[in-house]
Formats: C-alpha cells, sequence, structure tokens
C-alpha cells in the first residue's frame, strides 16, 4: 500500500470535518474492501478517516414496524441479532452469509452500502426491503441510494449513520455462489409487505442491484414460484464476464427468485 | 527390541514446529543489513522495449540499486535454461530461445521481469518501481496453444518464426493406422487440459547474500530442489559451485512450482554481489498467479480403437502442449516422456501412437504441475476408455477388466516396462467400497427429488521416480536422476539422516525417521531428518514426480547396509567373533546362536572412542552415504470411482462421494499416505470442477490472477473422501515403495468428468470442458448435440 495519514475522530462531527478539510480523505468503517484495495495499490487515498470510535453508528433497535441497524454494525452482530431474528428472519440469514467468519466480524453494514460492489448482499436487501439510508445529511431511499458500479447517491463529506428497514410481511434472499470469490454470482431478495412486493437482484446487473419489477408485478398478483417461472428475465442489462455469461445470469435470476419465493412462502 | 514401524501412522515430528509457529520459512530469515527487492513487471503480454528510464527510481528515498536486463548483458549473466533437450521428428533439437532473467528487448508475457528495485525498505522499493518509465511498443499478443501455429500469430522469439519449440512423437504410426483402419469401433475425443495455477501456501521467496571474507554466495530460497537450484545458477552467474550454498529451509508447498530456477532467485543473488548486502524478495500473492510457472494447458484429439468385445486395438493422440513465453526448468519433457508415454494406462492397448507439438505463446511459462503429464495423459485414456464402454453399452468396470494388464514385467508399446500390479484388485475393491451395486437406487431417488447423478471411473496408472539415468539422458535429460543419503551415527547412538529429498509438506521427516529407526532397531526420537542445504547435505536431485521414498528413501537404505556392515565388523572385534557370525536386529549386533551382543550405541561409542578397535583395518567412525540411481520406475496404480449429483436447474454439481483405492507398494506411515491422497484428490477435482487460468485472447492479460477470480478447491467443495490401499510391493527397490504423492491429482479429473457425462449421457451430452462449471453444465443441458453416428 502506499503511505497515507489515518484519524480515528470521536465524534461525528469531528468525523464530518475531517473528510471535508483533508484532501483525497476517505472514510473507513470494517475495512474488509478497502483495506484490500490499499494493498493492491489499488486506492491511495491521502488519509484515512477511521470511524471505528462512533458509538452512535453502532447498535440494532426493533422499533414497532421498522428495524433501525446503525452504519457500524458488524454483519456477525445481524447475523446473531435477536430483534432481526424477530424482525426481518432473511435478514438475518443474509447477513450470516457473507464472505467468511472473519469478514463478518469485521465487516459492517454502512461499509458494504457505501462500498456498492455488484455482487454484494446487503444492496439487495436494502433494496429488496425498500430500506431508507439515513446519513448525517438526509433521509435517502434506497431506491434512489444505488447509482451504479461502486456508485452512491452519498455526497463528499456525507457519512451513513443507519439504515431503516420497513419490516415485511415475508422476505427471503438466495444466492449463487461465485466460486472463486463466494460473493453472490447472482442473489435476490425477494420481499411482500402490505401489497406490495420487491424483488432486488445483485451481482447480475451491469449496473450494480436492480429491482426485477416485471416479477414484482406478477408476484404482486400471485405470490408463488410458479407466477415467477413464467416471467422471462433479460440478459440484456447483465454483466458477463469470465465467470458467467448474461445468458446464464439471467436463467439464475429466474431460478433463485423462484427459489427466494418459495422459501419466503414456506417461512424460511 | 522395537516394535516395528514401518507401517504404522506415527503423528508427524514436523508438525509441532509448524504448529506452534516455530517453522523457518525463507521469508523468516532476516540477516543484517538485509535490503528488499521489488520487480517491475511486464504489464503488457508482448512489447518491445524501445526504452527503460530509471533515474527517478534511483534517486528515490532508500534504493540502493536499480538494474535492468542491460546490466545483467553487461554482467554476462546466462539465460535460465532448460534440464531435458527434446529432439523432434526431423532429428533436430528443439528450439530453445533465449531467457534472460530481466527482460532484454521484448516482454513475451503479463509479469515477465523488467527491472529489479532494490531499497532498504519494502514500500521504498515499490514507490520506486513506480517510478521507472518504459516506453514500449505494444505488439500483438497470441495466448491460446491452438493459435500459436495460425498462418499470421505473432512471432515471440526470432529462433522460432512459427512459435514452435517441437513438434515429437512416440509409438508406431503405421501400425496404429492400419489398426484403426479394421477397427470395429472408434471412439474419438477432442478436448482441453485446461491451465492450472499452483497456489502453493507459501509464495516464492529469496534471500541472497554474499561475503567478501570467502568470496562466496548463500542463497535461501523456497525451492524443491537446492542441489539442482544450485547447479543451474552457478552455471549462469559462472561461479564455482563450492561458492553458493543454497538453503530450502522450511518451504510451504511446492507441487512442482519450486523445482525451477527463477528469474528472481538469479536476479537476487548477482545483485547481492553488486550491492554487497543482502537482498530479499518475498512474492505478492499476484506475483505468484503471474510469475510461477503454471500446469497443463494441452489441446488434444484422442481416438481409441476397439474390436466388437471392447477389446482395445490401438490408440492415435495428437496433442498441443502450451510451453508459455519460455523453456521453463523442466517444461520441455512435461508433455513427452511423462505424458505419452503414459498412453497406456492399466490396459494391453497393443499399439499406440502419439504426436506432441510443443509451441510458445505470450502466457506464463508452464511446466510440472502435480503429476506433471501424467494427469493430461489419465485423463486422454481414462476419458476415452469410458466413452468407448458407453458407446458400445460395455459396463464401464467390465470393459476395463476386459484390457487390463495382468502378466508382468509388462513391456508397453510407449517405451515403458511395468514391474508389477494388480489392477483388478484395486477395481474390485473400489466397486465395493463405493457400493457401486446400490447406484442404480441413489440415482432413482435422485431423479424424484429432480437431480442428476453420475458415476465415473479412472483406474489409473502413473510413472514414479524416474529414472535410470542412463536411459533418461539418452532421452534427453541433462540431469541425472538418483539421490543421495547419509547416515551419521553419532557416539551415544543417536542418528542424523542427511537426505536430497526436500520436504515441503509431504512429511519426510517422519517417514524417513520411520524407516531408519525401524531398519536401525531404535527409537524414532532417536533420529533426525536434515534436508534443504547444500551446506551440509553431500548431494540430492531433490523431490518432484513422487519419487522421495523410492529414490532417497533408497539411497537411504543403502547406507543403513553401510552401517550395518561396518557395524559388524566393529562388532565382531568387540566380541571377539568372526564378522560372518554378526547378526544385526533390533538395534543390536548379536554372535549367532548366542547370548552376546552389543548394541548399536554401544558399537557407535567404540567407533568414535576407538579404545578397543581394529584401527589397522577399520577406520574409526560410524559415517555412512550412498547414492542410488533406480533400474526403473515404480508404478503407483489405482481405480478412483466419483459420484456426483447435479442441479439441473443451476448446472451444480456436487460430489457426492469419493472412493480412491490405491497401490502404493508398500506404504511407511498411512496417516500420512491418506493425508497425501486427500491433498491430491482435492487439486484433481480442483482441475475438473472449478480451476481455470484464463487469458484474455485478444490482450494477453491474466483474468484469473487472484483468489477472487481464480476458484480454489475448499473443504465445503469435497466429500469426505473414502480411501485405501491395496500393496503390491515395488520389484525394484528394497522398500517395496512406490510413491503416492500425485495419485490424487492423477486420477481425480477423468473420475469426475466421467461422471458427470454419465450423468448427462441420457440428455444427448457426450463430453464438457474442464472445468465443468455450472454454466458449463447448464449449457450442456440446453444443447441438444446431434446424436453422433456410430
Amino acid at each position: 500500500m502506499h503511505a497515507f495519514e489515518y484519524h480515528r475522530p470521536k465524534s461525528m462531527k469531528d468525523a464530518v470535518s475531517l473528510l471535508r478539510k483533508v484532501e483525497n480523505a476517505k472514510p473507513l468503517a470494517g475495512g474488509q474492501s478497502l483495506i484490500a484495495a490499499l494493498k493492491l495499490r489499488l486506492a491511495s487515498p491521502a488519509a484515512l478517516i477511521d470511524l471505528g470510535g462512533l458509538e452512535e453508528l453502532r447498535g440494532i433497535k426493533l422499533d414497532g414496524g421498522t428495524l433501525n441497524i446503525g452504519a457500524l454494525t458488524r454483519h456477525s452482530e445481524v447475523a446473531s441479532s435477536k430483534d432481526v431474528a424477530i424482525g426481518i428472519p432473511a435478514l438475518a440469514r443474509l447477513a450470516d452469509g457473507i464472505g467468511d467468519r472473519q469478514i463478518r466480524n469485521q465487516g459492517t453494514l454502512g461499509g458494504s452500502l457505501a462500498n456498492n460492489d455488484p455482487a454484494a448482499d446487503y444492496p439487495a436487501a436494502v433494496l429488496g426491503l425498500g430500506a431508507t439510508i439515513n446519513t448525517n445529511r438526509r433521509a435517502i431511499p434506497a431506491d434512489k441510494f444505488f447509482t451504479g458500479l461502486f456508485e452512491t447517491a452519498l455526497k463528499p463529506g456525507e457519512v451513513i449513520v443507519s439504515v431503516s428497514f420497513p419490516l415485511p410481511k415475508r422476505a427471503s434472499y438466495v444466492k449463487f455462489r461465485n466460486a472463486a470469490s463466494r460473493f453472490a454470482l447472482v442473489g435476490v431478495f425477494v420481499s411482500e409487505s402490505a401489497g406490495t412486493v420487491r424483488v432486488a437482484v445483485t451481482g447480475a446487473g451491469k449496473d450494480g442491484v436492480f429491482r426485477a419489477k416485471n416479477m414484482e408485478k406478477r408476484l404482486g398478483e400471485n405470490f408463488s414460484a410458479e407466477a415467477v417461472a413464467k416471467t422471462k428475465v433479460s440478459p440484456d442489462n447483465l454483466g458477463s464476464d469470465v465467470h458467467a455469461s448474461a445468458e446464464y445470469r439471467a436463467h439464475l435470476v429466474n431460478v433463485l427468485a423462484q427459489r427466494a419465493v418459495a422459501a419466503a412462502v414456506a417461512g424460511k | 527390541m522395537n516394535a516395528p514401524l514401518i507401517g504404522q501412522s506415527i503423528k508427524r515430528k514436523e508438525d509441532a514446529r509448524f504448529l506452534t509457529g516455530a517453522g523457518q520459512y525463507t521469508d523468516d530469515v532476516v540477516l543484517p543489513g538485509q535490503t528488499y527487492a521489488c520487480f517491475l513487471r511486464s504489464p503488457h503480454a508482448h512489447a518491445r522495449i524501445r526504452s527503460i528510464d530509471t533515474a527517478k527510481a534511483r534517486s528515490a528515498p532508500g534504493v540502493v540499486g536499480v538494474f535492468t536486463g542491460e546490466d545483467l548483458a553487461a554482467a554476462k549473466v546466462g539465460g535460465l535454461g532448460c534440464g531435458w533437450l527434446i529432439t523432434d521428428v526431423n532429428g533436430q533439437p528443439m528450439k530453445e530461445p533465449p531467457h534472460p532473467s530481466l527482460a532484454q528487448g521484448k516482454v513475451r508475457y503479463v509479469g515477465d521481469h523488467v527491472a529489479i528495485v532494490i531499497a532498504e525498505t519494502l514500500h521504498q522499493a515499490r514507490d520506486a518501481a513506480e517510478l521507472i518509465a518504459v516506453d514500449y511498443e505494444v505488439l500483438p499478443a497470441v495466448v491460446k496453444a491452438g493459435d500459436a501455429r495460425k498462418p499470421g500469430a505473432p512471432t515471440l522469439h526470432d529462433d522460432a518464426p512459427d512459435n514452435t519449440c517441437y513438434v515429437w512423437s512416440i509409438g508406431d504410426k503405421g501400425a496404429v493406422d492400419q489398426a484403426f483402419s479394421g477397427a470395429h469401433h472408434v471412439t474419438t475425443l477432442e478436448f482441453i487440459n485446461n491451465r492450472l495455477v499452483p497456489n502453493a501456501i507459501e509464495p516464492r521467496a529469496a534471500v541472497a547474500s554474499y561475503s567478501r571474507a570467502d568470496d562466496a554466495y548463500t542463497l535461501y530460497v523456497a525451492n524443491q530442489n537446492p542441489h539442482v537450484e544450485r547447479l543451474l545458477m552457478t552455471g549462469l552467474l559462472g561461479l564455482a559451485e563450492h561458492k553458493l550454498r543454497v538453503i530450502a529451509p522450511d518451504v510451504g508447498g511446492g507441487f512442482g512450482s519450486k523445482i525451477y530456477l527463477y528469474a528472481e532467485d538469479v536476479v537476487v543473488t548477482w545483485a547481492a554481489k553488486q550491492l554487497n548486502r543482502p537482498v530479499k524478495w518475498t512474492a505478492e500473492r499476484s506475483e505468484s498467479f503471474l510469475s510461477d510457472a503454471h500446469g497443463r494447458d494441452h489441446v488434444t484429439k484422442a481416438e481409441l480403437a476397439l474390436d466388437k468385445n471392447g477389446k482395445f486395438l490401438a490408440m492415435r493422440v495428437v496433442t498441443t502442449a502450451n510451453m508459455g513465453a519460455y523453456l521453463s526448468t523442466f517444461a520441455s519433457c512435461i508433455p513427452t516422456i511423462l505424458y505419452a508415454t503414459l498412453l497406456a494406462g492399466q490396459y494391453t492397448t497393443p499399439v499406440i501412437y502419439c504426436e506432441v507439438t510443443a509451441v510458445f505463446t505470450n502466457t506464463t511459462p508452464v511446466d510440472a504441475y502435480r503429476g506433471a503429464g501424467r494427469p493430461e495423459a489419465t485423463y486422454v485414456v481414462e476419458r476415452l476408455v469410458e466413452t468407448a464402454a458407453r458407446e458400445l453399452k460395455i459396463d464401464p468396470a467390465e470393459i476395463r477388466r476386459r484390457n487390463f494388464i495382468r502378466e508382468f514385467p509388462y513391456q508397453t508399446p510407449v517405451a515403458l516396462l511395468y514391474d508389477t500390479g494388480d489392477y483388478e484388485a484395486t477395481l474390485a475393491e473400489a466397486l465395493k467400497v463405493a457400493d457401486v451395486a446400490g447406484f442404480d437406487a441413489r440415482r432413482k431417488d435422485a431423479e424424484r427429488q429432480g437431480k442428476l447423478r453420475g458415476l465415473g471411473y479412472s483406474t489409473y496408472i502413473e510413472a514414479c521416480g524416474i529414472a535410470p539415468s542412463n536411459v533418461a539422458g539418452s532421452l534427453g535429460a541433462r540431469a541425472g536422476l538418483f539421490e543421495a543419503g547419509e547416515i551419521r551415527v553419532h557416539p551415544t547412538g543417536s542418528v542424523t539422516v542427511f537426505t536430497g529429498s526436500h520436504a515441503h509438506g509431504q512429511g519426510h521427516e517422519t517417514t524417513f525417521a520411520q524407516v531408519v529407526a525401524d531398519r536401525l532397531g531404535m527409537p524414532i526420537e532417536n533420529v533426525d531428518i536434515v534436508h534443504g542445504d547444500t551446506g551440509r547435505i553431500l548431494f540430492g536431485m531433490g523431490t518432484y514426480g513422487s519419487r522421495s521414498i523410492a529414490v532417497g528413501g533408497t539411497a537411504i537404505m543403502k547406507a543403513i547396509d553401510k552401517i550395518v556392515a561396518k557395524g559388524k565388523k566393529i562388532a565382531a572385534h568387540m566380541l571377539e567373533a568372526a564378522e560372518s557370525d554378526i547378526e544385526y536386529a533390533g538395534g543390536t549386533f548379536t554372535v549367532a546362536g548366542t547370548d552376546r551382543k552389543k548394541t548399536i550405541a554401544e558399537v557407535a561409542f567404540a567407533a568414535y572412542v576407538p579404545h578397543n578397535y581394529p584401527l589397522d583395518k577399520l577406520e574409526p567412525g560410524l559415517n555412512e552415504s550412498a547414492f542410488y540411481d533406480p533400474t526403473n520406475f515404480t508404478f503407483p496404480a489405482g481405480s478412483h470411482i466419483c459420484e456426483i449429483e447435479i442441479d439441473p436447474d443451476t448446472g451444480q454439481t456436487r460430489i457426492v462421494n469419493f472412493t480412491a483405492i490405491d497401490d502404493f507398494g508398500k506404504v511407511i506411515n498411512p496417516m500420512i499416505v491418506e493425508g497425501q491422497v486427500h491433498g491430491g484428490l482435492a487439486q484433481g477435482i480442483g482441475q475438473a470442477l472449478l480451476e481455470g487460468c484464463v487469458y484474455d485472447p485478444e490482450t494477453g492479460q491474466l483474468l484469473t490472477g487472484t483468489y477472487m477470480d481464480y476458484a480454489m478447491p475448499r473443504a465445503d467443495d469435497l466429500p469426505s473422501f473414502k480411501v485405501g490401499t491395496r500393496e503390491t510391493p515395488c520389484t525394484h527397490n528394497p522398500l517395496g515403495v512406490k510413491g503416492c504423492g500425485e495419485a490424487g491429482a492423477i486420477g481425480a479429473p477423468a473420475a469426475v468428468i466421467n461422471a458427470i457425462t454419465d450423468a448427462l449421457w441420457s440428455r444427448g451430452v457426450r463430453d464438457i470442458e474442464m472445468p465443468a462449471t455450472p454454466e458449463r453444465v447448464w449449457r450442456a443441458l440446453q444443447t441438444k448435440p446431434a446424436k453422433k453416428s456410430a
């Protein structure tokens, strides 16, 4: 890695002020993507602003119809949280399937969302549940947050504070792993809540996570695997690389959506 | 007297140090005044170097030296050579284009070495390397073996205008063609044997130092055969051998990739003298992907001719082998001597012809990787045999039985002379352990759950402990193929064994100690094994080709015989008996038929404190060495049976059962052997299902250069293996051993692919390319190929 400055602010105010003042500074959350990029010299920020000291960014709270999770909450904490298990069990299982044990003990929800890796799991849950991303400045609806490959609506100096997940009636996430990276080759998150069905797909889209709206429409009429099976998925906007063609990814989107719906129906 | 140690699953002596972090690997070596090296590598697959500007790097903080190919040329440092001369079909020597350790004029693959930057710290070296400006004229690249000889393909080396290293053949083509023309049935397959990246857990590393006091070098290096490294290196640097000590300390896996002399080793050794400072280089994982010699990469058309009873009449194989951009140390003999000679497999196929074309491409050099030629050969034979069985509707086990070699010794039509084996026995045992009888029921169960099950066989043979030296020499080997060992019995009876066989995961420190302790009749704790240091070991050819116990172990046995012979002389003197009356057993020299005896410790003490000793007839001391050059290869063989289940919705293959019954001859430590088989199977299954090295066909960029993109097998990709051994002792070494290190990787790929094609056969699928990824399986299920005319 290249040399860089390291700051560990004690308050959000200090963190934001450092991010504004220090040129080419990057916020550091769990570091599970950023540190690897630094080691490979693929990223060379002049400074890292470590958010690890900001206690207000941690924690999980089930509040009426909403599950609030702090941005610095680790994947393993989400996976083992009673509140998550009660509120959105599919989210707990998703968190339990991210990376490996070391990554789950270190990686954070906010870090994953801000990075918006096109094969990450959390973006599928956030989009598939219609969650809201709360930053130090505003509340951003999931539909407006993910803007492209490794791109989000976050502005310079803007830091994710927490994410508010509305509780669905039922939901499920099914992923087909890339044999090498174990990231999602394709992952499909399905949720149903009072008349609304959301289907979010990760791993497959050329521009990152997206909603499969034709599936949502059919599932809105008939929430069953059979309804999904009849839905065509176009490979047009899907990625094609050394791991899978767009055509195969399109096929997997359909298969995994069927499985996710079946699991949601079965309450798994 | 001790219980016998040979055949016991003794826990590994070396594990205490490895598990407690006390292992000493090359990167752990820290020398006073040590500097750190970073290699600037080519970002292009093929380019002419117009100029290199190192001025900024030289003046960067901490930099103590920057060298390029020009510097090496000026210092007359020789190029990297190849250790096996293949003579082509026209009697001409293979093409051996120059392979400078730092590029001169051109770079020929992504990762090719352009410059070395040496600094006080690693970060300084890396930062400075980024300051070197290289003006490249980028040239078109060719990466696929099948494209290298196409008209208009870019030429890598002026010496080989058609990118051809050699065209070589073995066998009687006329007889083979004739047998095919009259055959009842011909099975034909065309396939690619996928390129693999070795991925030893310890990346390559080297620490070189030069001593002005004795004008000599010391090189610590992650290497499998330090004496060979020394021999080759001193040739390049124009040194006498006693001026270079090569130490390969603890080494974390090799799988072949650490046999070779690499550019980095040469440059850091040379630079250590230029700077009069020790120089350390440790590969980053990305460098390992780019610069460790890769494995396999064949394109093959293979045909098997059969009569109506399924008897094999002839085999015809045409292979193009990718050598990469340059010839690595043993690259040339892998797709020839270690491949085509194995095409008889376990069968009596009377005539075989194989033609191999070795080509240069803009890719990382290819050389031996676990199995080295033999996995490729086994894949050809076993895919053909299984496919023929299905085409002729003969049970795959039965077609093998009809063709097994049953009488030994057996001379194959492709040069090898098998000494012993019992192929029927390993197959029968494997059929039982794999519960093949119950397979149909399991397949029906799977069908009910929407899954496709398949069963695949691979009854492989391998040739280990390549030998003898004089025959290999007549075939082009430029090195000997013997091994050396030395036994030092210390004055109070403990023993140090010095062996030229290097251990980097194989457990030699235990296995060899078992052999010595067993034969000398002493506790295993009294025996230590020393390896990996040209300064301590008399000589050695190192570890490759599953040769260590068969060749290195035999050298040790010969040294033991000498110890016992001398011990008898000493004991005879001490016991006042005739030497011919002395018997040795269980650590004790006894006068036959009496209770008069001396322990080996007493004899050793007398040898070193020779007060009552036949000094007029016998030298003091108890230290013996031996060299052993085998009279033949050994021929481990076995039966692998793989059972898989496919999810047709996703194309995902899961291995539900894998049985391996192997004949390694006499087994010294069953636990270690089982571990070796497990590791080999994991690598073989990795090749079949997961691992595939992919280059961009246009740019020659390595697309699978990290673990994010290159899929290594992990524990959850593998079943709990069912393994066992049958023993037919090797007939030409005293332990009856054959070797076990590569068997898993040799047998497994064909078994897995045969299982997958079995599952898909009824859906019209005849072949699937390795690695059989979910997408490939899914695609095979989508396309119904036109029915082949028989």
